[in-house]
C-alpha cells in the first residue's frame, strides 16, 4: 500500500519535502517487481529472485543451535529475576556486559590483532543510525564527507538527509580493481575546495560494499595519512569485517592504529553492526567505536535517540560472551560464505561472466560491461531492466552505487538457499547464451551488410 | 587508552560542541548526589532516595506472570525459537504487522475504546525521545519554532532542539489557575514570536502533563485545536502518560477531539500523536516509541526516518504477543490505575499531614509539590538553595520547578512510582522530620521563627565546599548512568 508523498497544503519541513531519502530512485522498481512476484522454490518457482538484498542467511543454524542449548542462560525476558531490571534499563551507556561482549567479538573477528575498550563502545539502533550520528558529530550542514565509489546506496540517505552534509565521491575504477588512490583522494578534496565546500572527513567501508573486497593495508595507511595531512576525520565502516573469507585478509584500521601506537587516532572512528556478520538485521544492533573521547561522550548523548532495546542487549551479551560459540561461529561463517562465493563465481565464469576478485561480503561485483551497446548509464539501466524482466533476477546496477564505470552489478548470494542460487545461475546462464548468440548474429549480419 | 582530545574540539561539528544536549545544567547535581550515595534499604539506608525519575515500577509482577505463562513470546525460549530466524531477519521499517496492530489496539484500550487507531499510521521510533525528535524533523526547519506549555519536560530542550535546530517558545502557565493553559497565554506566546520574526510551525504539549500530573479537559483541547487550525500550524500531543490516569476526570485524547462533530472543519493533517510504552507499561529499556499522524505525508516521512531508530524485532514480537492478549491488557490497565491511585493518595496524604500541598492531579508518576512556604524569598536562587538542602540534608533527589521552566519559584516534581511501599514511607518520614524540625517549639510568631530557622539551617548545611562542588559542571559526565530527568 504505497502512500504518495504529497506536498501538503500545510508546509512540512524542507527535510520532509526533499528526496534525499533516496526512495524515489528508479532502482526501487526492482523491489517492486520482487514484491509483486517473489520467488518461492515450491509455490512460485518462476518468480523474481531477490539478489539485491545483502543479508546473511548462511549461518543461522549456528545461532539457533546456541539458543536451543542455552535458553535459560540467555535469559532474554523468560528469566523472571532479571526482567524488571532489564526492562527499566535505559542508560545510554548500554549494558556493560553487552559492551564488553561486543568489544570481545570485534577483537575475535580481527584475530586478536587489535584491542577494543568496552568504554569506547557507543550503542546505536543499527549501523544506519551510527553513520548518521557520526555525521552529525563530525560535520556541519553544508560540509562534506569524501566517500570512495562505488558505495552503499543507503549512504546517500544516512549521511546526508537530515544532517544537511554532502557526499563528495572519490572516484575509483576497474583499472586498479577500484582501489582508492592518493590521486583520487586529492582530486575529490580539490573538487570540494573549488566549490568552497569544507571537507570534514573520509568514510570508507572495509570490507567494501559493493565490491566484496577488503582494503589492503598499504591502502589503509595511505588513506589515514591523507586524513592526517588534511586534518580531517576517518570513519571506517567495518560492518562486513566478520564476513571476510579469510581472517588474515582483513586488516582493520584498528590494527593500523595499533602499529602506529595510536598516534593520530583521535580522528578515527569505527562503525560496526551485527546485521551482516550475525545475520540479525531486525535486532538493530549498531555500534560506534571512537578513539576520540569527545566523540564518545557526544555520540553517547546522541544515542538517546536511537538506543538498542535492553532485551536485545541482554540476549547478545549472553551469546557473544560465549567463547566457544563465537569462535566457532566466526570460523564457520567465513568458510560457508567463501564456499558460496566460489560457487557463484564458478557458475558465472561458466556463463562467460567475470567478477571483480573478491574476498569478503555477501555479494560479488559482476562485470557485464561487454554486454553494453554503449558505455553509458542508460545502457546499463536498460540491461538491468532486461535482467529484471526477462531473467527475473533483482540485482543492483552499479549506477545505484555511484559507480563511474557503467556495466557493473552487485549480486547478493548469501540471502538464499543453495538451491535458489542454482536456479539463479541457470537463469543467468540461459540469458548469457541468448545474448551471446544475439551479439554473434548481429555482428554477422553487420558483416554481411 | 586515553587520547589527547582537547586540541581537537575544533574539528567536531557545532552540534557536537554546543551545550544543547543539556547535560551541563546545574540540575544534574541531583543525579550526582544520588549516584554517589544511592539509597538501598539494607546496604545504604541513609543514602539519597531517587525521586527524580519518572518510572513506573508498580506492575512488573503482572508482566512477569504473563511471561511465565507465554514463553512463546520470547524468541529465545524453547517454545519461541521457531520464529527466531524470521524475526531476526525482518528489518522492514513498516514494522511487524502484528506489532502495529497490537499497538493500535492498546492505544484504543487506554482511551476506553472511545476512538479507533489505524495500524497503518503507527510508525516506530527510538523511544518517545526519538519520536519527538522525528516529528519535529518532519514539521519544522532550523530556526522555526514550536510553542510549548510550561512547565514542561526538561529534555524537550534537547529532544526537540538539539539536532533539529528548532526553537521552543514557552506558553507560560501560572499557579493562580492551577497551571491551566489559557487562550490568552497561547496567543501571547504566538504574538511575541510573530513580533520577533520567528516562524511558529506548531504547538507541542504533553497530555497527561509532565510535570503537573494533570489531564487537559475537552474544552481546553478543543480551544487549542481551534487555535492551531486557525493559524495553520501543527498540533503535536505527547500522550506518553495516557494509561497512568488513575482518577477522574477521564483522559481525553486529541484523537477523540478530532473525532468530534464539532471539530469537523479542522484540518486533520495538522494533528499528530507521540506515544510510548516507557511509562504506561514501565518498559523504558525496550525503546518503544510511536509516531501516530493523521497526515499521510508525515506518516510516510516519519516512517522513512524511523530507519534511524527502529524497534528491535525481538521486542516487537514480544509486545505483539503481550498486547494482543485482551484479557491481560484489560486487567493490566485496571490494576495499574488502581495501584497508582493508591500510591498517589498515600504519598500526597503523607505530605498533607506535614502541611505540604501538591497540585490536584489525576495522572502521571509524580506530583507537583508546592514548597513556596519554605522559600526564604520568592526567588529562583532560594529555590535552588532549598533544593540543595533537600538533596544533601533530606537526601531526596527531587526536581526543582525551574528545571521545567516554571515561572514561579518553589514548586518541585516528586516521583513516587519508582519505588516500593517501604521506601515511600522512608521518604515521607524524612520529609516529616525536615518540616517538623521547623515546627517544633514554635507557635507564636511562627512565620518569623520559620525564617530564622531556615536562615540558620541553610547556613549550617550550605557549606562553601558543597556549593563549589555543586557549581562545577565537567564536560564529560562522571556519572556512570545517563542523566534522566524524565
Amino acid at each position: 500500500m504505497a502512500i504518495e508523498i504529497e506536498k501538503s497544503i500545510v508546509g512540512l519541513s524542507k527535510v520532509a519535502n526533499s528526496d534525499t531519502h533516496g526512495e524515489d530512485s528508479p532502482y526501487f522498481a526492482g523491489w517492486k517487481a520482487y514484491d509483486e512476484d517473489p520467488f518461492d522454490e515450491v509455490h512460485n518457482p518462476s518468480g523474481v529472485i531477490q539478489m539485491g538484498l545483502a543479508e546473511n542467511q548462511v549461518s543461522f543454524d549456528l545461532v539457533e543451535e546456541y539458543l536451543e542449548k542455552h535458553s535459560e542462560a540467555v535469559d532474554c525476558g523468560s528469566g523472571i529475576s532479571s526482567f524488571r531490571e532489564n526492562a527499566l534499563f535505559q542508560d545510554y551507556h548500554g549494558l556493560f556486559s553487552f559492551r564488553k561482549a561486543m568489544a570481545n567479538f570485534m577483537e575475535k573477528i580481527r584475530g586478536g590483532r587489535a584491542k577494543f575498550d568496552p568504554d569506547r563502545v557507543v550503542i546505536t539502533a543499527g549501523a544506519t543510525a551510527a553513520n548518521e550520528l557520526l555525521t552529525f558529530i563530525l560535520a556541519d550542514p553544508g560540509d562534506a564527507l569524501l566517500v570512495p565509489t562505488p558505495y552503499y546506496p543507503g549512504f546517500d540517505r544516512d549521511l546526508r538527509w537530515r544532517t544537511g552534509v554532502k557526499i563528495i565521491p572519490i572516484h575509483c575504477d576497474s583499472s586498479n580493481n577500484f582501489q582508492v588512490t592518493p590521486q583520487a583522494l586529492e582530486s575529490a578534496y580539490e573538487e570540494a575546495k573549488s566549490n568552497k565546500i569544507k571537507v570534514r572527513g573520509i568514510l570508507i567501508t572495509n570490507p567494501s560494499n559493493p565490491l566484496g573486497a577488503t582494503i589492503q593495508r598499504s591502502n589503509l595507511e595511505e588513506i589515514l595519512d591523507f586524513a592526517v595531512q588534511k586534518n580531517i576525520h576517518l570513519v571506517s565502516d567495518e560492518i562486513y569485517s566478520g564476513s571476510a573469507f579469510y581472517s588474515s585478509e582483513f586488516v582493520s584500521i584498528a590494527e593500523v592504529l595499533e602499529s602506529r601506537k595510536y598516534m593520530d587516532s583521535e580522528r578515527v572512528h569505527i562503525v560496526y553492526s551485527l546485521s551482516k556478520d550475525l545475520g540479525l538485521p531486525g535486532f538493530r544492533v549498531g555500534t560506534i567505536y571512537s578513539y576520540n573521547d569527545n566523540v564518545v561522550t557526544t555520540a553517547r548523548r546522541m544515542s538517546s535517540f536511537t538506543l538498542i532495546s535492553s532485551q536485545t542487549q541482554q540476549l547478545l551479551a549472553s551469546m557473544l560472551s560465549d567463547e566457544e560459540f563465537t569462535r566457532n561461529y566466526i570460523k564457520t561463517n567465513r568458510d560457508r560464505l567463501r564456499k558460496r562465493y566460489e560457487k557463484i563465481i564458478d557458475g558465472l565464469r561458466g556463463s562467460g561472466v567475470e567478477c571483480l576478485k573478491g574476498n569478503a561480503g555477501l555479494f560479488c561485483w559482476m562485470n557485464l560491461s561487454h554486454l553494453l551497446e554503449k558505455s553509458t548509464r542508460e545502457c546499463e539501466l536498460e540491461l538491468w531492466n532486461s535482467i529484471l524482466g526477462e531473467v527475473k533476477l533483482n540485482i543492483s546496477p552499479g549506477s545505484s552505487c555511484h559507480c563511474s564505470e557503467p556495466g557493473w552489478f552487485r549480486v547478493c548470494f548469501a540471502n538464499m538457499s543453495e538451491q535458489t542460487l542454482e536456479v539463479a545461475l541457470t537463469r543467468l546462464h540461459n540469458f548469457m547464451q541468448k545474448r551471446t548468440k544475439k551479439v554473434i548474429n548481429s555482428s554477422f549480419f553487420s558483416f554481411l551488410l | 587508552m586515553g587520547f589527547e582530545s582537547a586540541k581537537n574540539n575544533s574539528i567536531l561539528s557545532k552540534l557536537a560542541t554546543n551545550e544543547e544536549h543539556g547535560e551541563n545544567s546545574p540540575y544534574f547535581d541531583g543525579w550526582k548526589a544520588y549516584d554517589n550515595n544511592p539509597f538501598h534499604p539494607l546496604k545504604n539506608p541513609n543514602g539519597v532516595i531517587q525521586m527524580g525519575l519518572a518510572e513506573n515500577q508498580l506492575c512488573f509482577d503482572l508482566i512477569e506472570e504473563w511471561i511465565k505463562k507465554n514463553p512463546k513470546a520470547s524468541i529465545c525460549s524453547t517454545e519461541g525459537i521457531k520464529s527466531f530466524k524470521a524475526i531476526a531477519n525482518f528489518q522492514d521499517y513498516h514494522g511487524l504487522p502484528e506489532f502495529r496492530r497490537a499497538i493500535a489496539k492498546f492505544m484504543e484500550k487506554t482511551r476506553g475504546g472511545r476512538v479507533t487507531f489505524d495500524p497503518d499510521r503507527v510508525v516506530m521510533a527510538g523511544g518517545a525521545t526519538g519520536a519527538n525528535e522525528t516529528i519535529i524533523f518532519c514539521l519544522a526547519n532550523p530556526g522555526d519554532a514550536f510553542l510549548v506549555p510550561s512547565p514542561y519536560y526538561p529534555a524537550f530542550n534537547r529532544d526537540l532542539r538539539w539536532r533539529t535546530g528548532v526553537e521552543l517558545i514557552p506558553i507560560h502557565c501560572e499557579s493562580s489557575n492551577n497551571f491551566q493553559i489559557t487562550p490568552k497565554a497561547v496567543k501571547e506566546a504566538y504574538d511575541n514570536a510573530q513580533k520577533a520574526n520567528i516562524k511558529v510551525k506548531g504547538l507541542i504539549l504533553t497530555n497527561p502533563s509532565n510535570p503537573l500530573g494533570t489531564t487537559l479537559d475537552e474544552d481546553t483541547l478543543k480551544s487549542l485545536l481551534n487555535f492551531t487550525n486557525q493559524h495553520n500550524i501543527h498540533l503535536v500531543c505527547d500522550e506518553i502518560y495516557a494509561a497512568t490516569v488513575f482518577d477522574t476526570p477521564q483522559f481525553v485524547s486529541i484523537a477523540e477531539v478530532l473525532n468530534d462533530n464539532e471539530t469537523n472543519y479542522c484540518n486533520k493533517d495538522l494533528v499528530h500523536i507521540v506515544y510510548s510504552l516507557s511509562k504506561d507499561m514501565g518498559l523504558p529499556g525496550f525503546r518503544i516509541g510511536i509516531v501516530y499522524s493523521f497526515n499521510d505525508a508525515v506518516v510516510n516521512c516519519a516512517r522513512k526516518m524511523s530507519s534511524f531508530g527502529l524497534i528491535s524485532t525481538q521486542t516487537q514480537h514480544f509486545l505483539a504477543a503481550m498486547l494482543s492478549d485482551e484479557k491481560f491488557v484489560a486487567n493490566y490497565l485496571a490494576e495499574s490505575a488502581k495501584r497508582l491511585a493508591k500510591r498517589h493518595k498515600h504519598f500526597t496524604n503523607g505530605l498533607l499531614e506535614v502541611g505540604i500541598k501538591c497540585l490536584k492531579s489525576n495522572a502521571g508518576l509524580f506530583c507537583w509539590m508546592d514548597l513556596r512556604p519554605l522559600l526564604r524569598e520568592s526567588t529562583f536562587e532560594s529555590e535552588m538553595s532549598l533544593w540543595r538542602v533537600i538533596i544533601n540534608e533530606v537526601k531526596l533527589n527531587v526536581s526543582p520547578g525551574s528545571s521545567f521552566d516554571c515561572q514561579e519559584p518553589g514548586f518541585f516534581r516528586v516521583c513516587f512510582a519508582n519505588m516500593d511501599d517501604e521506601t515511600v514511607d522512608i521518604a515521607l518520614s524524612r520529609i516529616r522530620r525536615f518540616v517538623g524540625v521547623k515546627r517544633s517549639g514554635d507557635e507564636s510568631n511562627a512565620a518569623e521563627k520559620k525564617q530564622q530557622w531556615k536562615k540558620n539551617n541553610l547556613r549550617l548545611s550550605f557549606s562553601k565546599r558543597m556549593y563549589d562542588e555543586s557549581v562545577l559542571s565537567p564536560l564529560s559526565s562522571p556519572i556512570p548512568h545517563s542523566p534522566q530527568v524524565r
